[in-house]
């Protein structure tokens, strides 16, 4: 998490890295492109590679590498979790954005006020709302696709945009009770600060989530009411309310956190089934499959990148680590490592052998990892139940552009559909 | 076929808990509960073994 979302960095384009073992780039867009086949090469040849770019950076690609780093929280700090050319000014152990910010020994009491608000039993009653959200988009979008004969088979839907975006945000204003109109200005925030961190050009006061969120809160102090924020309103810690810093922080965080990451996922998932009509067929054969196929989608596609900045010198895969470096985390460069997956490569649906760290390892385990399985099992459900047949549009690998940054997933995903179904006239199943 | 469960490694990822639900719960911070003592039921063994097999932070293990 950064608060240098109005820093002015650089803006445009920066050099292609040369070489990604010494010169990688994780937010350019040549990363974005083809960021697995980058994690594989260097695997193989440097797999602790290192940058000049964002005053120094380490990437380690092997398992064990990214889970020793994570699972270590005495050589490197959690103070800020996304690399930019910036070093972050809040203090540890609290950090920006607490817990994901925060060290031991604050972290445990800052997770501790959230972990029963997002673990699976208070998260099943979300799953109707979610469902019915899902509905109701890929209704509007089969409204409007027109096909050649008028209806939606052959109709050319930018998913991305039409679907997977929205179900995040609709599931996340709801809980943090803001509204859901506001979900294009969510994701203008959260755009600049993981795509490109600190290198957007000025930005208004006035126009950045900060101020957005400050007024939300004044907001539920006015108007006190029943979801998240209001929740951490009242909590009282040994007879002392939160600080306004830490709930703001901790907000910025459930938002960045809740909504880009689990738009990737979707949309990875239904770019990968687009590709795979066994895969398909195999999901409206065998709905018992569904559970396992979450989890093999997660490991391969996993959308998110952690960072950590080293804390005391320390060695990683024989290279030198120096204080103050920074070190990103890539979970699913580790999920795709064959030393540690058979078969890593290769997505195998049933995969009953599957220790994935899509959601981390060690303290930060991801707090919303419920939350978002359940987002992404729904969305697929519901969408293969409608759309059981559809391909990408464009044989041009280029019409589907995947974000920059430590957040990757598709932001364009134009499928054609092949064939619909009509809607279940069932009651939602909860 | 017994379960050994490791508190402290475990760190709330809750893979047993949706793979095994006859033998693990889950408590109000999401974090496991080992349901059975002593041996696994032979009938859920193969249960047993994807909670071990799918633990991220391998806090689950089986013996015998």
């Amino acid at each position: 998490m950064s608060e240098d979302e109005t820093a002015q960095g650089e803006a445009g384009p920066r050099p292609s890295p040369t070489d990604w073992a010494t010169d990688f780039d994780h937010t350019h867009d040549d990363y974005a492109a083809a960021a697995p086949e980058i994690w594989d090469d260097l695997r193989g040849r440097c797999p602790v590679a290192h940058t000049d770019r964002f005053g120094g950076a380490w990437l380690p690609t092997r398992h064990e590498d990214v889970s020793a780093i994570a699972h270590d929280t005495t050589h490197f700090t959690s103070n800020s979790v996304i690399v930019s050319d910036f070093r972050p000014s809040t203090p540890a152990p609290v950090g920006f954005a607490p817990p994901i910010t925060s060290d031991p020994p604050f972290h445990d009491f800052a997770r501790r006020l959230l972990l029963p608000a997002f673990s699976p039993k208070a998260i099943r009653p979300l799953e109707e709302s979610t469902r019915i959200l899902c509905r109701s988009l890929i209704d509007a979008l089969l409204a409007e696709a027109a096909g050649p004969d008028g209806g939606p088979e052959g109709a050319v839907v930018d998913v991305a945009t039409a679907y997977t975006q929205h179900i995040p945000v609709g599931v996340i204003a709801h809980m943090l009770g803001v509204p859901p109109e506001d979900g294009d200005r969510f994701r203008l925030f959260i755009h600049r600060i993981l795509e490109k961190p600190g290198q957007n050009g000025p930005t208004d006061t006035e126009d950045t989530m900060i101020f957005y969120l400050i007024q939300v809160i004044e907001d539920h102090k006015a108007n006190p009411r029943d979801d998240l924020i209001g929740y951490l309103l009242n909590l009282e810690v040994d007879g002392k309310q939160l600080s306004d810093d830490h709930i703001i922080g901790t907000v910025a965080l459930l938002l960045i956190a809740g909504i880009d990451t689990t738009w990737s996922a979707i949309g990875a998932s239904i770019w990968h089934l687009a590709q795979h009509p066994e895969h398909r067929q195999r999901l409206v054969d065998d709905p018992a499959v569904m559970p396992f196929a979450v989890e093999e989608m997660l490991r391969a596609y996993a959308p998110v990148t952690m960072a950590r900045i080293v804390a005391e010198d320390v060695e990683i895969g024989g290279r030198q680590l120096v204080k103050d470096d920074w070190v990103l985390l890539p979970f699913p460069a580790a999920n795709r490592d064959p030393e540690f997956f058979d078969r890593a490569d290769e997505v195998v649906l049933d995969r009953e052998k599957n220790r994935h760290s899509a959601f981390g390892l060690g303290i930060h385990r991801c707090l919303g990892s419920n939350l978002a399985r359940m987002e992404l099992r729904v969305a697929l459900e519901e969408w293969m139940a409608r759309v059981p047949d559809f391909e990408l549009a464009s044989a041009d690998p280029s019409a589907v552009r995947w974000s920059t940054g430590q957040v990757r997933g598709p932001r364009a995903l134009p499928l054609r559909l092949l064939r619909t179904a009509t809607p279940s006239p069932v009651a939602v199943a909860s | 076929m017994r379960i050994a469960y490791d508190r402290s490694a475990c760190q709330g990822h809750n893979r047993c808990y949706l793979l095994a639900p006859e033998l693990f719960d889950v408590d109000d911070e999401g974090f496991a509960i080992l349901l059975v003592e002593g041996d696994v039921p032979t009938e859920l063994e193969d249960k047993a073994r994807l909670a071990a097999d799918n633990c991220p932070e391998y806090a689950i293990t089986l013996e015998g």
